[in-house]
């Protein structure tokens, strides 16, 4: 199995070698394309596709059809993003029918934006209003900062907390850490009950941006024309030396992550706290089914003594990819699928959505308490954590190749050769060339 | 158009050959103690190697998703039938029973392209041995070519020239490359000119049966091991076909049965459930590939056979 996987991802690694030399001769024109087009809507019953890889979204999209039948919407699902929708995507749009929508992760749209593949859907109607509908930071992920535009409507975001084992801590009388520092403290704390803290996901690279995004990191900058990369930035090194102190002293687990060992490791008490994102409450709940009611959420962990900043990890966004028809119906429905209550809440039942809408809020499967986690009222935690994440966060537009070589890099690292800074500062000169390769524009 | 006697000559090369092997079997038994243990531990160790992962699939195919990784892998929980039943039909009723579908899908791919994809190619096969034609190597070379030529590097050219004419996202998106199989023409031919003898097309022309009628009453029969040899193969590619799927279809109630566990396999992060679900699809898409393969193997071993002893 592991091999065919090998197989295909290099397949894609080559296909999508050739998908962007053949898209960069026409980079130009999205260059002078900032301002939005005119916006105008269709005569007559519409029929829009939507690609998406949210299970039970063909249920919520049962419900717009209900409710507007100018305007029908299929939903195709398809493996999620980075398994080969996104490749997908950028295969038909140059084949020229890609579908109307498509789901598009944060850390994919800037991709998505420098190869021209989405429509500005700013000059839509009720686009550029419903901003503060949105939850700040998502907002900055679609606009990317550029006036007058918006290419993507926020769906879900991954708000990071520390769930941990409130059980385990008491009875060892281990305080809960609030700051890194005590984190680390408790670490070898914990190493003496003889577990670990946690577990450091070398192959979650986004897991390690989502930390430096909470120490105010910046991996990349865009000023309109160059794109400045800066996975070496002090906030991002401070990130790697901690974690590195943690690994070289045997004080974090590294399996890989969400695999069966590591779902066994959480379920037989090997781990004390995991720092994740509010959708990781279920996955723990299904991996670790043994240790129902004694896991608690706190905020995570802070660089400052009384600080409240936290991180996000994962979130997508629905987008109006180029060469639909129908841009104006496309956006509606977006804005439908992402701000109604109803269809949020039934998202979140089906898909298990975190909503980026700041309505998510008065959801009902959200006010209660959570059985697993003791009753506690979790998602308030989340909430917090989502109005504390940095707005200001990029990503660059070679995520996958950057993931890649950050993610060499840590294995490396844990295997003993090399640093996670090191694997910073290689990623960051590979990152660069990759850039360099497709002809966008870097600043050094 | 006639039929060439260069088959005799090779018969009676391919003949000594055969001598030789069955020389070489009768010192067999002959053979010490030491080298047939040698070579009964590394069939033991391959046979091991291959089947431990189909046992975990069938033993873990029988757990709840949090037995998964709370008990022993490679054994059965006090539970099994019950939870294997349960699964089954979780599997089946999940979205309206999708996997069905998608089971039904990778039959009629697989089943049709290859049924269809065996006739051209032994068609194509014997023609290139039994006819003498100007550009006839060339012919040959050329398809011969594209057994070299990976069907994950074709996916992509292969996706923009359909929806040039709009026919992405359809059945014949995936079925219609299937029906070609170049390794199939190349067996096709090396097996039509060993075992379909020249004076046997030449007697039934003599008897008035055309060329059609021949091929298919006449030589097809002689072909049949080679026939059968393909169509396996082309079933087994085609059912394991991933990445044309992946790139053609986008909606899901066409894909095979291997893009669709993938798409699953894809969202376990988010659906846990999907877990178990995974597990057991595969265990269950591989069943009609044991099947297909234990009702012809039967035909293979005795056209092998049958070449044998002449």
């Amino acid at each position: 199995m592991r091999a065919h996987y090998g197989k295909v991802t290099a397949a894609f690694a080559m296909i999508s070698a050739l998908a962007l030399s053949g898209c960069s001769a026409g980079g130009d024109s999205s260059e002078a394309g900032a301002e939005a087009a005119p916006c105008e809507t269709s005569d007559g019953p519409v029929e829009l596709s939507f690609t998406t890889w949210v299970p039970g979204m063909d249920q919520v999209v049962e419900l717009w059809n209900e409710q507007n039948e100018d305007i029908q919407v299929t939903v195709q699902t398809g493996p999620n993003g980075n398994s080969g929708t996104y490749q997908n995507f950028f295969n038909q749009i140059q084949a020229g029918n890609a579908p109307d929508l498509g789901q598009i992760e944060y850390d994919a749209l800037p991709n998505f934006r420098v190869q021209d593949g989405l429509e500005n859907i700013a000059g839509c109607e009720g686009i550029t209003d419903a901003q503060d509908q949105f939850v700040d930071w998502t907002w900055g992920q679609v606009t990317f900062g550029e006036e007058g535009s918006v290419y993507a409507v926020p769906q879900d975001s991954g708000p990071m907390a520390m769930y941990y084992r409130a059980d385990l801590f008491e009875a060892a009388g281990i305080d809960v850490p609030t700051t890194w520092e005590e984190y680390a403290t408790a670490a070898e704390q914990i190493k003496a009950e003889g577990s670990y803290i946690t577990n450091f996901p070398k192959t979650d690279v986004n897991w390690f941006a989502g930390m430096v995004w909470q120490n105010g990191g910046q991996w990349f900058a865009n000023d309109g024309e160059n794109w400045d990369v800066n996975l070496t930035s002090p906030e991002s090194e401070e990130v790697a030396a901690y974690w590195q102190d943690l690994l070289s002293e045997d004080l974090v687990s590294t399996l890989p992550s969400f695999s069966d060992e590591w779902n066994a490791s959480f379920n037989e008490g090997d781990q004390w706290t995991w720092v994740s994102a509010v959708w990781g409450a279920t996955t723990l709940a299904d991996g670790a089914p043994d240790t129902a009611g004694k896991w608690a959420v706190a905020p995570m962990p802070q660089w400052e003594d009384g600080g409240q900043t936290a991180g996000n990890w994962g979130g997508s966004s629905t987008a109006v990819l180029k060469g639909s028809e129908h841009p104006a119906e496309a956006a509606k429905f977006a804005l439908w699928l992402n701000t109604d209550p109803e269809a949020l809440a039934l998202a979140n039942e089906l898909g298990g959505l975190y909503p980026a809408a700041e309505s998510a809020t008065e959801l009902e499967a959200f006010a209660g308490g959570v059985e697993f986690y003791d009753g506690q009222k979790i998602y308030d935690v989340f909430a917090d954590a989502s109005a504390n994440v940095n707005p200001d966060f990029t990503w660059g537009p070679t995520m996958t190749q950057t993931y890649t070589d950050v993610s060499d890099g840590f294995g490396a690292a844990i295997g003993g050769s090399g640093t996670l800074m090191d694997a910073l500062e290689t990623g960051q000169q590979k990152t660069i060339d990759a850039l360099k390769a497709q002809s966008i524009p870097v600043s050094e | 158009m006639t039929a060439i006697p260069a088959t005799a000559r090779k018969r009676q090369r391919n003949g000594s050959s055969r001598a030789n092997f069955a020389d070489n079997r009768a010192r067999g038994p002959r053979q010490s103690i030491m080298s047939r243990s040698a070579a009964m531990i590394i069939m033991g160790v391959f046979t091991l190697y291959f089947l431990t992962p189909i046992w975990w699939l069938l033993t873990t195919s029988t757990k709840t998703g949090g037995e998964i990784t709370s008990t022993p892998p490679l054994w059965f929980t006090s539970n099994s039938l019950g939870t294997f039943l349960d699964n089954l039909g979780r599997l089946f009723a999940y979205g309206d029973g999708l996997f069905g579908r998608w089971l039904v899908n990778s039959a009629i791919y697989a089943g049709v392209g290859a049924l269809i994809g065996t006739v051209i190619a032994a068609m194509c096969g014997y023609a290139l041995a039994k006819y003498e034609f100007k550009g006839r190597e060339a012919v040959f070379n050329v398809v011969l070519s594209g057994v070299l030529v990976p069907a994950t590097a074709l996916a992509l050219p292969l996706f923009l020239i359909f929806s040039q004419v709009n026919l992405t996202n359809t059945m014949w998106a995936v079925f219609l490359p299937s029906l070609v199989s170049p390794f199939g023409v190349y067996l096709a031919r090396i097996y039509a000119a060993a075992s379909v003898p020249g004076e046997l097309l030449e007697a039934a022309r003599l008897d008035g049966s055309g060329e059609i009628r021949t091929f298919f009453t006449l030589s097809t029969r002689l072909m049949a091991p080679a026939l059968v040899t393909i169509f396996l193969f082309q079933f087994v590619a085609i059912w394991n076909n991933f990445f044309l799927p992946l790139i053609m279809l986008r909606d899901q109630a066409l894909f095979p049965v291997t893009l669709g566990l993938y798409a699953w396999n894809s969202q376990i992060s988010q659906i846990p459930e999907l877990r178990s679900l995974v597990i057991v699809g595969a265990l269950v898409s591989i069943v009609p590939l044991i099947i297909a393969f234990l009702a012809l193997q039967r035909f293979w071993s005795s056209g092998l056979g049958a070449g044998g002893v002449k």
